[in-house]
């Protein structure tokens, strides 16, 4: 299948305005607070008054029930024009991005705005819970830790990897995203981790320790999305939506008994296979400059590096050992500290990987000493459900 | 035309306490032996299944066409207990009879008793008497103690032909006693107990006496007759002192495993009568006494179709793959006793409609086979993963396969704070579909990828108020036929 196969959706959006607020255990502000903070720094980026809106979308998954997109107009009173709640688990924030792209690049309005804000740590929100499924007799008492480790033990049997090697290989990422975190001022964690102390680290799910996974946090994230042709009239520097991708997989692939071994998820291969078709992307690995991917645990991470091309079947683990994708390597992953790091408001997340990658392509990130050297071409990418659903954004700093 | 027993099961959990585990917990040196415990996950329901699937090794469970469930101890006071029996065991809704038998450790051999007369009124019929027990006796009590955890069951029926049953039964009688010594009133959880000398002279050793007397009386056989004796005891010292005085000799004596297992309640009987079939030769007499509030006694003649069993042994399987329950502290906790801090609620919401709806795949564990292209999925879906057909599958049990472990997690904190460890578990069945549950009754450091295992029906969570029952995989250990 190919999406837009006439390809006029590339460079037809952007992105003139984005903001995030500080992510954490954020007891001092509530959820109206959080889209306040990050909504008014878009809005002050890309040079326009909350009125200016006409149409939002809200991602979040954990506000209380039946609130539609009321979080939103109660907090920037920009009630009156259609604003909606999406809940896809940790891709929701991408999805509002692409509603948003969908809605101006229809002519339904000229500025969407995209949101994802949670507020989770008023519950007592450690991790992500138990019996969450769809079934109220076979749920138990699972969590995720748990559910990602299903990979991890199919992989290492499936390449030939010893416990000790994928677990290593898993620690350079861990201490990737803490060193990478450490340079973000708004991160949830800044602390540098060494290798002894990953593997040092309480288990949580082997071969998941501690440091294996990130924790939950509160946040949020906004962009404002205009047609492309209007973007220069706000700011001398938009952000250009190259594509997207979005692919479901059903409730329980656990289920699955075809295509599906616990290595390779059809959710992940089918939404970069999307996205890279509408940005005419043909080697991700040579042709993207960075990419914020969905390291909710590290072995997620490395599945993704597969999946979506960065790194060829089996050898992610090599890619790894060898740097490729550190802040100096080939294609730099993660250089805000990642899910693991800068944390994970579920339905913010998303939104805010597409901030890092915005600002990275304006030169503009809040610490210098975090700055790639001139990229072009980044990706952002979340992976959500115990895992289901895949979704990503790739943006350029130029046309064509 | 003669009556008996078709097929025989037992189970006894995994776990267990050495008597010295409960003794170092109150100071003291603690007896001999061992109390068989049922896991967290397990009742009397659940082990009540598993004893059923015992006997499905030997006979058909088309053929089942009444499930009489004894026990003392059932999860609902209100509801059909026998009637969630069935199901698990995948009998036929349409066809099967259902009773719980209840209220007295004699439930066993009242239940057997009560299906001899129906098989005798209705020689067509098939009755699965299923018997188990997780009894409590007060913290530090000799009953604490003396308790443990296990089930039994055989299949009674007619045949034609005696030969074809495992044993013939060929008498069956009791005696009825109002007494106090062993009850439990209806909303507490402890047994409670008379006076101990009260108990043994005026109960059990008086109604044993009364009973043995009756049976050779109207049998005209003498205790010398019985090549096996099953004599149910709640403790080895007065069940020899009974043995003793009544010249049945150790080598008579089949053990109902209360060194083993303990005083397993209304299991013991049917416990000791399938340990002495598994160990029987054609031809042999075998005497079952049976006591609570009177006593029962069965007099059984084993026969050819014995040797059906071909050296199958449940009851020494199921010994033989246990483990110890590392602290009595986590006994008290999984009974509630003393109760460790309980895990965050789950988030999703308990639904008596969709747990009716449903129960062909959670209880009955069924999954569908696509007429089209052959795929089997679990659960029962309606439209094909693989060719895409819609409706049009058949239903499949995975209930008795032997799995291959696809792949697995071990999680360290998922479980409650009694029983932290969660195993997620992805299995493969015979036919190729993947079950994705929990795993139970592990040793952590052999659980591997593509390891063989089995389905075990187990309690799941207590949404809605009342115990959700699913299957969870474990490595082998149910013998198989």
């Amino acid at each position: 299948m190919t999406y837009f196969a006439n390809n006029d959706f590339k460079d037809s959006v952007a992105i003139i305005g984005m903001g995030c607020t500080k992510f954490g255990e954020r007891w001092d502000v509530g959820l109206h607070d959080l889209i306040i903070d990050a909504a008014f720094e878009a809005f002050e980026d890309a040079g326009i008054k909350p009125s200016d809106v006409q149409a939002c979308y809200f991602a979040n998954t954990n506000a209380p029930n039946n609130c539609s997109g009321t979080p939103v107009t109660d907090a920037l009173k920009i009630h009156g024009i259609p604003v909606t709640r999406n809940e896809n688990w940790c891709t929701s924030g991408h999805i509002a991005l692409i509603n948003a792209c969908l809605a101006v690049k229809s002519g339904m309005c000229d500025i969407a705005m995209a949101i994802g804000a949670e507020k989770l740590k008023d519950k007592g929100y450690a991790g992500m819970g138990v019996g969450r499924g769809l079934d109220p007799v076979r749920e138990a008492r699972r969590d995720a830790p748990g559910s990602f480790a299903l990979i991890a033990e199919k992989y290492a049997k499936k390449y030939g990897y010893t416990y000790d090697e994928l677990k290593e290989a898993l620690a350079r990422i861990d201490i990737k995203n803490h060193a990478n975190g450490s340079l973000s001022p708004k991160a949830h964690f800044h602390n540098v981790i060494t290798m002894e102390q990953v593997m040092k680290a309480a288990m949580i799910a082997s071969p998941l320790g501690l440091y294996d996974c990130c924790g939950t946090s509160d946040g949020a994230a906004c962009a404002i999305i205009v047609r492309a042709d209007l973007a220069e009239k706000y700011r001398s520097d938009p952000i250009y939506v190259k594509g997207f991708g979005c692919a479901t997989d059903m409730i329980t692939p656990h289920y699955r008994n075809r295509d599906f071994d616990w290595t390779s998820f059809e959710s992940l291969r089918n939404c970069a296979k999307m996205a890279y078709d509408m940005a005419g992307i043909t080697n991700p690995r040579e042709q993207l400059d960075l990419a914020e991917v969905h390291d909710c645990f590290s072995i997620t991470e490395l599945a993704i590096y597969e999946d979506f091309g960065f790194s060829k079947r089996g050898e992610a683990v090599k890619d790894i050992q060898a740097g490729f994708f550190e802040r100096t390597g080939g294609l730099p992953v993660n250089v805000d500290g990642g899910l693991k790091c800068f944390g994970h408001p579920v339905g913010a997340s998303g939104i805010r990987m597409t901030y890092e990658v915005y600002k990275q392509l304006q030169h503009k990130v809040d610490n210098p000493a975090r700055q790639l050297e001139d990229p072009h071409l980044g990706l952002s990418q979340t992976f959500g459900g115990p895992p289901q659903i895949a979704a990503c954004m790739i943006l350029g700093n130029q046309k064509g | 035309m003669e009556y008996g027993i078709k097929s025989i099961g037992a189970y006894l959990p995994y776990r267990y306490l050495p008597q010295t585990a409960i003794g170092a917990a109150w100071g003291s040196r603690g007896g001999k032996g061992f109390k068989s415990v049922a896991d967290v996950d397990e009742d009397s329901i659940t082990m009540a299944v598993e004893a059923g699937m015992g006997c499905f090794r030997f006979f058909d469970r088309k053929d089942v066409s009444a499930v009489y469930f004894a026990t003392t101890t059932a999860p609902y006071a209100e509801k059909l207990n026998s009637a969630l029996i069935s199901v698990a065991c995948d009998l036929q809704d349409d066809k099967v009879f259902s009773a719980d038998v209840t209220s007295s450790t004699r439930a066993g051999t009242n239940a057997l008793k009560m299906a001899v007369s129906t098989v005798r009124a209705e020689p067509d019929a098939n009755v699965l008497v299923t018997a188990a027990d997780v009894r409590l006796g007060y913290p530090k009590s000799a009953q604490e103690s003396r308790f443990g955890d296990g089930a039994a069951a055989v299949i009674v029926g007619a045949e034609e032909n005696g030969d074809n049953l495992m044993a013939s039964i060929d008498y069956m009688s009791f005696i009825n006693e109002e007494i106090n010594d062993y009850w439990r009133n209806s909303d507490e959880k402890y047994t409670r107990h008379a006076e101990a000398r009260f108990c043994d002279e005026a109960g059990y050793l008086g109604q044993l006496n009364l009973i043995l007397k009756k049976v050779l009386k109207e049998t005209g056989l003498k205790t010398e007759d019985f090549a096996k004796a099953v004599v149910v005891g709640q403790q080895a010292k007065t069940l020899l002192k009974f043995c003793t005085k009544n010249k049945i000799t150790p080598e008579q004596t089949v053990s109902t495993l209360l060194s083993e297992a303990g005083d397993t309640g209304s299991a013991q009987a049917l416990l000791g009568i399938v340990n002495a079939l598994e160990n029987a030769e054609p031809g042999q007499k075998i005497l079952v006494l049976d006591y609570g509030n009177g006593a029962g006694a069965a007099v059984l003649t084993v026969k050819e179709g014995i040797r059906k069993l071909n050296g199958a042994k449940q009851i020494e399987r199921y010994l033989g793959t246990r483990a110890p329950l590392d602290s009595y502290a986590r006994y008290l906790s999984w009974r509630g006793i003393a109760q460790a801090e309980p895990g965050t609620p789950y988030k999703v919401q308990p639904s008596w409609a969709q747990t009716w709806r449903e129960q062909r795949i959670n209880l009955r564990l069924h999954g569908s086979v696509c007429r089209k292209c052959g795929s089997a999925l679990f659960p029962i879906n309606r439209v094909c993963d693989c060719c895409g057909s819609k409706d049009d599958y058949d239903e499949f049990s995975a209930q008795e396969d032997i799995c291959r472990l696809y792949t697995f997690s071990i999680d360290e904190f998922a479980g409650q704070s009694d029983d932290p460890v969660i195993i997620q578990a992805v299995a493969e069945t015979a036919n190729g579909a993947h079950v994705y549950t929990l795993m139970t009754d592990f040793v952590r450091e052999e659980v591997k990828t593509d390891m063989e295992c089995e389905f075990t029906f187990r309690r799941f969570n207590e949404l809605g108020n009342f115990p959700n029952y699913f299957w969870k995989l474990r490595p082998l250990r149910r013998e198989q036929r």
